[in-house]
């Protein structure tokens, strides 16, 4: 993977995906092979703070404090004095549409606000690797278009490397400069493709015939990569 | 009408109407104070006995309160020792059960011989009886943490003490408030019954000294009136601490927040 790119992983469910990317993280141990990092092997460089961010399937905000709080809790675990801190907390916040709402609690929030919170933590922290877990699987989809292309604006503007975990085909193409091709039992990656398509991608290019071929051609890999044509497992 | 008008409005409603039935009939049938006295009757005797039983009220309440702050401050204690080592939970949590299942009745006499102090040996035998609920919520709510919160913080590489004090101890709190609403009702259950074993020995003076007393006299609208204030202590403690609860998760917790 390089700086600067959008890398989707795509694939059916059980295909280990999410496993990879925590294993990115270093939240699961690989049971065989090594993660690079950085060109380092994972446990080298977790020793220094790492410049990377993981947003998980939900939210993962907590109940009890404010979208400010909640957005501010990784400069607090990092022991960022307040003030600084609730700068870079307003400007994160501000960057997800969010001003508004730093005192709101996250049960007042739709699912598609709170998925916003949880990016604008992510982001908080300045990384230069961003980890993102089918973070827009539970929202309906007109929601999950919004966010998709407010990504690819923070991506751009902010020059992050996002590292994304979809099984939704529109997602991939939509968003990735390249897809990773995933199939199930066992877990492997079946096919690297490119997705050459100029940025920025705005609601026309989910209609344009190059969307549908590059959407035709993943589906057509995740099809030969299953064996048998087993349509709920693309979805 | 708000909700909460309702959950007080029709209860009471409600007492009205059993206390009526319970006057009327009583006159009606003309049945003798000694067998069962009218509501207004022990009226009549919470205000005569006035200075007997509200002294009697505060040396229970006492009792109570200090048994259940004890209860309060160990049972976290415990809980948190519990969550810090599995070790520890394994060795001592049978003996937190057994200690539970232990009726209060047949130790507190040990109790009160061991322990000089009468004061002290009611509050221990009261403890005894509150602290269960306060060690098995409170351990169960430092565990019930959201496993993708633990996961955030663990990726954050937050210190231990960090996810304690910023992640195990606010999802606690539900569980643990629910604790200490039990509680509170058994601390006032554990004051009396001890009190009843410690009365018969000349002890006590708190109510249940005198429900004994007001039997042996056979001074029965006074027993009721004794009861009665145990009753209404026991409901005011268990409103206080839901006022407590509702007042601390307020508004982000489900069991507190209102239906939108």
């Amino acid at each position: 993977m390089r700086e600067g790119e959008f890398v989707t992983l795509l694939g059916p469910s059980g295909c280990g995906k999410s496993t990879l990317l925590k294993m990115v993280a270093g939240l699961v141990q690989p049971s065989a092979g090594r993660v690079l990092l950085w060109g380092q092997p994972l446990q080298a460089a977790s020793r220094v703070p790492r410049p990377l961010s993981f947003v998980f399937q939900d939210a993962t905000l907590m109940p009890w404090a404010t979208v400010l709080a909640n957005v501010r809790l990784p400069l607090d675990l990092a022991g960022v004095p307040r003030a600084e801190a609730d700068t870079r907390v307003r400007r994160g916040l501000a960057s997800v549409g969010l001003a508004r709402f730093a005192d709101a609690l996250p049960r007042e929030l739709s699912g598609g606000m709170q998925m916003r919170v949880s990016i604008a933590r992510g982001l908080v922290t300045e990384p230069t690797l961003l980890l993102m877990d089918e973070p827009f699987g539970a929202l309906d989809e007109i929601t999950r278009n919004r966010l998709d292309a407010d990504l690819l604006a923070l991506w751009k503007s902010r020059g992050l490397t996002v590292l994304f975990v979809t099984h939704s085909i529109h997602e991939a193409v939509f968003l990735s400069t390249r897809v990773l091709v995933m199939a199930a039992r066992p877990g492997r990656i079946v096919e690297d493709v490119a997705i050459d398509e100029p940025y920025p991608r705005g609601p026309d290019f989910r209609v344009s015939t190059a969307f549908s071929q590059h959407a035709r051609r993943l589906q057509d890999i995740l099809l030969q990569a299953s064996g048998d044509v087993d349509g709920e497992a693309l979805s | 009408m708000s909700p909460r008008a309702q959950q007080v409005l029709w209860p009471a409603l409600l007492a009205c109407v059993l206390l009526g039935l319970w006057q009327g009939l009583v006159v009606m049938l003309d049945v003798p104070a000694y067998l069962v006295p009218s509501p207004w009757r022990v009226a009549q005797v919470l205000v005569s006995d006035a200075a007997m039983l509200f002294g009697a009220l505060a040396v229970t309440l006492k009792i109570t309160l200090l048994a259940f702050a004890c209860a309060t401050l160990l049972g976290v204690a415990v809980a948190f020792a519990f969550v810090q080592s599995r070790l520890l939970e394994a060795a001592l949590f049978p003996y937190a059960v057994l200690l539970q299942v232990t009726p209060i009745v047949a130790i507190a006499p040990l109790i009160i011989i061991w322990v000089r102090d009468p004061t002290a040996s009611l509050v221990i035998c009261a403890t005894l009886v509150a602290l269960f609920p306060i060690i098995a919520n409170t351990t169960l709510g430092l565990r019930s943490v959201d496993a993708g919160l633990l996961s955030y913080f663990q990726l954050q590489r937050a210190t231990r003490w960090q996810t304690l004090l910023r992640l195990r101890i606010p999802s606690a709190l539900p569980y643990f408030f629910g604790g200490l609403r039990i509680s509170s009702g058994l601390a006032l259950i554990g004051a009396v019954v001890a009190e009843f074993v410690a009365g018969t020995g000349g002890t006590g003076s708190g109510l249940a000294y005198q429900i004994l007393q007001a039997g042996y006299q056979l001074n029965i609208p006074r027993m009721f009136a004794a009861l009665a204030l145990i009753t209404v202590t026991g409901v005011l403690l268990f409103a206080l601490m839901a006022g407590l609860s509702r007042w601390a998760l307020g508004s982000w917790h489900e069991s507190e927040a209102r239906a939108e």
